[in-house]
């Protein structure tokens, strides 16, 4: 699955990488800003 | 057809195994969100509120009332000495997850800091900077140090125990005995036990034992 994802990406390597660390970090941030407090009180752990 | 068959699945029991860790990756930053996220918004909440605090306290000099105040805002300055010189906590009005959000809260409608009833402060014990972490650690004759807005209130830890979560007279004027009329100041610690659940509830307790001008 992530070789067809890789494959799929447009450019050489180098911009490749850039485009997976790019949408790898707006997931990461979207998750931590937005996602994870939203659920974190609705998660029973105290 | 056997094979097509046989290959289908080999292709659905990958994509579930590689779909795995990313999940894995994003339960793994989701718990580093609760123990060290969470605090970090406490943290930003608290310097806010003992600020706050601060000024209130410059402001009234000791002439103020005890004070209700307003759900979230801060009502009085929690120490522990036994949990360490740096352990202060703003107390907020309210205890529902936005009030919990920023630190310990006190149980509206229960006895103000000093007063004749219960002093009812409830707390996280291992998100949101976990006030109540270390209540555990509590012992009998411990000082809990509670600076109000008209003077500086010490309770000492009378008793420390864990029930379940129904067991809500714990929080009852005079605690344990539902519609007693209370005669003493006594104050109730609750929050969730063990560490990681909520099954269970600690309660530390203690009693009134020194009123005295705040040292600002």
């Amino acid at each position: 699955m992530y070789r067809f994802l890789w494959r799929r990406l447009p450019g050489g390597t180098a911009l490749r990488l850039a485009v997976v660390l790019l949408l790898t970090g707006v997931t990461v941030a979207a998750l931590w800003y937005v996602v994870f407090p939203w659920l974190a009180p609705r998660v029973p752990i105290g | 057809m056997r094979e097509e068959d046989d290959g289908a699945v080999r292709t659905v029991v990958r994509v579930i195994g590689e779909l795995c860790l990313p999940a894995g990756l994003v339960l793994l930053l989701f718990y580093a969100y609760l123990l060290w996220g969470t605090g970090a918004e406490t943290e930003r909440e608290q310097h806010v509120l003992q600020q706050r605090l601060g000024e209130v306290f410059d402001r009234d000099r000791g002439h103020a009332g005890p004070g209700a105040v307003r759900l979230g805002d801060a009502l009085a300055l929690l120490r522990i000495p036994r949990l360490g010189a740096g352990y202060r906590f703003a107390v907020v009005e309210g205890v529902g997850p936005a009030e919990l959000r920023k630190g310990p809260g006190h149980f509206p409608g229960t006895a103000l800091p000093g007063q004749v009833g219960n002093f009812v402060l409830s707390g996280h014990r291992t998100t949101y900077a976990a006030p109540f972490n270390r209540l555990d650690e509590l012992r009998r004759g411990d000082d809990i140090v509670v600076d109000a807005r008209d003077a500086r209130y010490t309770y000492e830890v009378t008793r420390k125990e864990v029930v379940d979560p129904g067991e809500v007279d714990v929080v009852d004027p005079v605690p344990g005995h539902p519609g007693r009329r209370p005669t003493t100041a006594v104050m109730t610690m609750t929050t969730c036990h063990p560490e990681f659940s909520a099954a269970q509830r600690l309660v530390v307790q203690g009693v009134l034992v020194r009123r005295e001008e705040r040292q600002d």
